[in-house]
């Protein structure tokens, strides 16, 4: 299956502007863990992970009647606080949840892509 | 052989193989198929046809191998159906081929009904759906029956039972034994839904079958299962030793007209002193522990003092309250202080229970508990006008049920 894991808030973790140099670097060492413990797992891929730019650099776009309207949010209160995001292929939830055990303890909200 | 004794022959044949099998042919099927969405009605399925084959042709050699090969065809079926409308018909097969087969046999290298117990209690799910999905899954016990013990109508109880299987398959839950990291939390949440089933149990309730025996027996049957399947696990130990020490009163819990018996009023000739011995000897062996489990192994151990008592006179409160200390301590929960001052009262007198009633008083407002037990030590006190306003609160406040029958009965026997 895949499986969008999305980065929603700090959870256990301080906020990263209010961390030591050190902090940030032990942080950032949990996103490479998590990249390795993929890799060692047998049938676990990450397809795609990226972190997100602050909700001020984003954009709203709707249509409305043909139109095309850009707008600085208002944004969905969970992507407010997205971060970053992972697609990962994963046999099933139970073995993604134990890998994401590597990553800094953010809330993460986990969706299963439909196959079609 | 007349038609009459075939169809008996078969009815005991399905039912033995129901209750002996259920768990590990639907694990089989979950293995094999990957669809907890699907395997459960497929397996219903062929137990229902079962009836009619077996009293034509004769019970199978094998029952079980004959509901495992029935329910796996049905469930190919629905795929192949789904694989069509999808056209993905190809791969149907194939997918199928490349996975093991089911075992039956006792003494496997791997019993499915281990997974299958992690599963129905899966932490994706709904805590209110586990412990349907539990008794379903593991044990088969009728949505009907599951109905009747959380005490809502049937329809509600199968359609809880559908929205989670159907979660189950949606989010991608694992078919296997977690992972040692989160095996803690998962042994817990299982123990939990099996607590919720055995509390559910244990609620007074309206209708001959008062006291739920054949649901308390079922709740009896997954705690034990549970603690043989993952020996050594002290929550596991101590559920299974509390449920088995309550359930060993069932036949006392009653009298003839359904109404609720109290544990000091109880015939203790009727309690099953097998049970008793068996719940104690799994009590022996858990070292005090923490969390859930400990509150569970102190409930056990209070059990085991009302089970172990010849008389009710006999009962040792001195050791009762301190086991309720220390659930107080560990919980914090008013009920366990109701209990708690009972304990107390029955210790050192009224109107010391009355000074511990008085805190889960102010935690509980509104609780008919609080003024029954108050009403029944303000009595023994000899208070008796206000034993008699404390009973009036608890009946206002009761909700219809043996309880408040048995309320209104205690307030007439004042009067005389």
């Amino acid at each position: 299956m895949k499986y969008l894991v999305m980065l929603i808030g700090d959870g256990d973790e301080k906020p990263w502007g209010d961390m030591s140099s050190d902090e940030q670097g032990e942080l950032m060492q949990r996103f490479g863990d998590f990249d390795a413990a993929c890799t060692a797992r047998e049938g676990v891929q990450i397809l795609a992970g990226e972190a997100l730019d602050a909700p001020s650099s984003a954009a709203v776009m709707r249509t409305r009647e043909g139109k095309v309207s850009l707008t600085e949010g208002p944004f969905a209160e969970a992507l407010e606080g997205l971060g970053g995001f992972y697609l990962v292929e994963a046999p099933d939830l139970d073995t993604l949840v134990e890998l994401l055990r590597a990553l800094p303890r953010y809330d993460m909200q986990i969706v299963p892509t439909i196959d079609v | 052989m007349p038609q009459g004794s075939a169809a008996v022959l078969a009815h005991e044949a399905l039912e033995q193989v129901v209750r002996e099998d259920w768990g590990r042919l639907l694990g089989a099927l979950i293995r094999r198929h990957g669809r907890p969405d699907l395997a459960e009605d497929c397996l219903a399925e062929a137990v229902a046809s079962a009836v009619d084959q077996w009293v034509r042709m004769g019970v199978p050699t094998s029952p079980a191998g004959w509901l495992a090969h029935v329910a796996s065809r049905r469930l190919l079926d629905v795929l192949r159906r789904e694989a069509t409308a999808a056209g993905k018909v190809h791969l149907v097969a194939s997918h199928v081929e490349g996975r093991p087969q089911p075992e039956l046999g006792p003494g496997g290298q791997v019993d499915d009904r281990l997974p299958l117990l992690f599963l129905a209690a899966h932490p994706a799910l709904a805590p209110e759906a586990r412990p349907a999905l539990s008794l379903r899954f593991v044990l088969g016990v009728p949505t009907a029956d599951i109905a009747a013990l959380f005490m809502v109508p049937t329809p509600t109880m199968a359609a809880r039972v559908t929205r989670a299987k159907k979660r189950l398959r949606d989010i991608g839950a694992a078919f296997a034994v977690p992972a040692a990291e989160a095996l803690p939390e998962r042994t817990d949440d299982v123990a939990r839904a099996i607590y919720l089933a055995f509390t559910a149990a244990y609620a007074p309730r309206e209708g001959a079958d008062v006291v739920a025996v054949s649901a308390a027996g079922d709740t009896a049957r997954l705690a034990r299962l549970a603690s043989e399947l993952v020996p050594g696990t002290p929550v596991f130990d101590a559920l299974c030793a509390l449920v088995t020490l309550q359930h060993a009163r069932r036949e006392a819990r009653a009298d003839a007209d359904g109404g609720l018996v109290r544990l000091a009023d109880q015939d203790r000739s009727r309690w099953h002193r097998d049970e008793i011995d068996s719940g104690v000897a799994i009590l022996r062996r858990i070292e005090p522990t923490t969390g859930f489990a400990e509150e569970r192994r102190l409930q056990a151990l209070i059990a085991a003092f009302h089970a172990t008592a010849a008389t009710a006179a006999d009962t040792d409160w001195a050791a009762i309250v301190r086991a309720y200390q220390r659930l107080e301590e560990l919980t914090g929960s008013p009920v366990v202080r109701l209990n708690h001052a009972v304990a107390v009262a029955e210790l050192s007198g009224p109107l010391q229970g009355l000074r511990v009633l008085q805190a889960a008083a102010d935690q509980l407002p509104g609780h008919h508990r609080v003024h029954a037990v108050r009403a029944e030590l303000l009595w023994r006190e000899g208070q008796i006008s206000a034993a008699r306003e404390a009973y009036k609160a608890a009946i206002a406040l009761c909700p219809d049920g043996p309880e408040l029958r048995h309320l209104r009965g205690r307030l007439a026997a004042m009067a005389t």
